[in-house]
């Protein structure tokens, strides 16, 4: 039987699969299970509305609760989420072991991205990647033009590292080894004023990079405010 | 009576067997469809020969909803807009999985069939890309399609989110979970739960049919109302944790520097917006009776009214809505207008059950600074109606 047994199910949808499906097996070769229920139904419910007529025309058949769960679905197992979940957070969760340096990133630079972010990270033509604004001021409201880069407006250090390992390049994704993933977050942040030139990245030195644009950002509220809701676009 | 040669051979064809010539001559239309037999029925419907919607392509990243081409509310799916960070990809529905892990009693992973085996809900609702603006485009001609084809609408099939989460046990502590996507991109954005127990789906179908690949085929998180980008496709991932990952699409892009020099973050919500359908560029009027109508629609719940201007925003009147109006869909607003020839500007301004009044450009800019970029733009647009009944986009000023 395929698995969109439900489709057809109705009422009794929310049972559980195996009990369901053992219960449709017996009765699918002689009637159709609705047909049976009906047939069932009548009987019991003729029955009761002759001795009691009052109190089953208030009991019409009604969609049983859904459970909390369905038992659908399998156990992932340790080693399954491990192949999966690659995320980086802000708080570095999720950094692999390894490290890299500056000086290791930029041939890794020059060969996989300087064809699109430029021979410096400044000159494209994808995402300016190079440059802080003097005394790190925030104009991006007032100049749409002022560049959006790592060390402008970029809040996290490790957001770098969890893109780069999960989307760059975009030729080969997921191509680069995690040491080299460092030697490039190393070269971006030095390129960027944020480490030293001989700064070494790795699982604990990333997450304490400070970012200029970090204090800059906000939840947004606006689905919070009362209605009628007028606050600023 | 003159009988034309390809009726001669359309018929012709009906008796004897289907030559190459008869079948080529079979899609131009006929003089007289009633002196020809018809088409056999066929396993895959087509649109009629002579009409050609397309979405515009934008590079190869995106493209739009020819709304001017378009009835009604709902968007053909093979018509809705398309935004991807590094292409379609190609997914088998047989290996298809989705892992649920994090803050969750019971980590699991489910087939494509185990989601479709849950209880189903289908709903229509808009989707927009936050960046869905073309107004600063410096041109005056430019379609509906170029100034917001990055919304469309669709019956959405799937399974609610709250389902799953009570499947595997979500822990009271999460408070948010990172949902990743299987493009190249591996595409990932931090979702609060409480938009999990609100209205989430995870969407298999659109409009009665699986999901295209360019909507997320096989299943893709789906979040009535909020930013397109938010709702990852070709959802492969979802982990649960006490806080926001700060992804690189949440963070560097998909964020709204403020004009008090603030940057907000995880602005979700899409905001009222109105647009014109017809008239449009490039339509030239004709004098008489013209019906007005367009679309509106608000992440933040039904349209409560439309107002139109004929005068460039002096006086508004409310317009007809085409019922049903749906929460978080798209509606139709139709304002009859009988244009007597002479210069006019016409507009559409979107009044949402929340009380929200679509902005001026002014008002927008007032909050985000005149260097506002592309997202989260929703400003009242309108059609400039030439004398000579041509009409244009009224251009307006952007930083």
């Amino acid at each position: 039987m395929s698995a969109d047994w439900s489709v057809d199910w109705g009422a009794d949808r929310s049972s559980p699969p195996q009990r369901t499906r053992r219960t449709r097996r017996v009765f699918e070769n002689v009637f159709s299970v609705s047909t049976v229920s009906s047939v069932v139904a009548s009987l019991i419910f003729g029955i009761a509305a002759h001795l009691w007529p009052i109190r089953v025309a208030a009991q019409s058949p009604s969609q049983p609760k859904q459970p909390t769960t369905f038992g659908i679905g399998r156990p992932a197992t340790p080693a399954e989420i491990a192949a999966l979940d690659v995320d980086v957070g802000p708080d570095g969760v999720g950094l692999p072991p390894g490290r890299g340096t500056s000086a290791e990133g930029a041939p890794i630079y020059a060969a996989r991205c300087a064809g699109c972010h430029g021979k410096t990270g400044k000159e494209g033509p994808n995402d300016v990647l190079v440059g802080r604004l003097p005394g790190d001021t925030f104009p991006f409201a007032r100049d749409a033009r002022a560049p959006k880069t790592i060390g402008s407006y970029w809040p996290y250090a490790t957001t770098a590292f969890d893109y780069i390992r999960r989307a760059m390049p975009p030729d080969a994704p997921g191509s680069l080894k995690d040491n080299e993933v460092y030697a490039l977050v190393a070269y971006l942040l030095n390129l960027n004023d944020l480490i030293p030139a001989d700064a070494v990245m790795d699982a604990t030195s990333l997450p304490k990079v400070k970012m200029p644009a970090r204090d800059h950002f906000v939840p947004d509220k606006r689905g919070e405010s009362k209605t009628p809701r007028r606050s600023k676009p | 009576m003159k009988v034309s040669r390809r009726a001669l051979l359309a018929g012709a064809a009906g008796a004897v067997a289907l030559g190459k010539t008869a079948v080529a001559q079979s899609s131009a239309p006929t003089p007289d469809p009633t002196k020809v037999r018809g088409k056999p029925s066929r396993a895959l419907g087509q649109r009629a020969p002579m009409e050609k919607p397309q979405r515009q392509v934008r590079g190869g990243a995106s493209s739009g909803t020819p709304h001017q081409d378009l009835y009604g509310t709902i968007t053909p799916a093979d018509l809705h807009f398309e935004r991807h960070h590094a292409g379609v990809p190609e997914i088998d529905p047989k290996s298809y999985t989705l892992l649920i892990h994090g803050m969750v009693d019971r980590p699991t992973i489910f087939t494509l069939a185990d989601l479709k085996r849950f209880p189903s809900v289908s709903r229509v609702h808009f989707l927009e890309c936050s960046g869905n603006f073309g107004g600063r485009a410096g041109s005056a001609e430019i379609t509906p399609q170029q100034l917001a084809g990055l919304t469309s609408t669709s019956e959405w099939t799937g399974v609610a989110l709250a389902t799953l989460f009570r499947e595997v046990g979500v822990h009271p502590k999460a408070t948010w979970f990172l949902a990743e996507g299987s493009d190249a991109a591996m595409l990932t954005r931090s979702i609060p739960v409480t938009k999990a127990f609100d209205d989430a789906l995870i969407a298999y179908g659109q409009n009665g049919e699986a999901i295209r690949p360019e909507q997320g085929y096989p299943a893709r998180l789906f979040l009535p109302g909020w930013e397109g980008n938010a709702n990852v496709k070709w959802l492969r991932r979802i982990e649960l944790s006490d806080r926001p990952f700060m992804t690189r699409e949440e963070t560097s892009k998909y964020t709204d520097p403020m004009a008090d020099g603030t940057a907000r973050m995880f602005s979700f919500l899409m905001d009222a917006r109105s647009l014109i359908t017809y008239p449009a560029y490039p339509v030239t009027l004709t004098r008489g009776w013209i019906e007005i109508n367009g679309i509106a629609w608000s992440g933040s719940g039904k349209i409560q009214r439309v107002d139109v201007s004929t005068d460039g925003g002096a006086t508004w009147t409310a317009a007809k809505l085409q019922e049903p109006v749906l929460s978080k869909a798209h509606t139709r607003f139709r304002h009859l207008w009988n244009w007597t020839g002479g210069e006019a500007v016409i507009m559409s301004r979107a009044v949402d059950e929340s009380g929200y009044v679509q902005p001026t450009r002014e008002t927008l800019i007032a909050s985000r600074g005149v260097g506002t970029v592309g997202y989260h733009l929703n400003p009242v647009t309108g059609w400039r109606i030439k004398a000579d009944g041509a009409v244009v986009f009224k251009q307006e000023q952007w930083g």
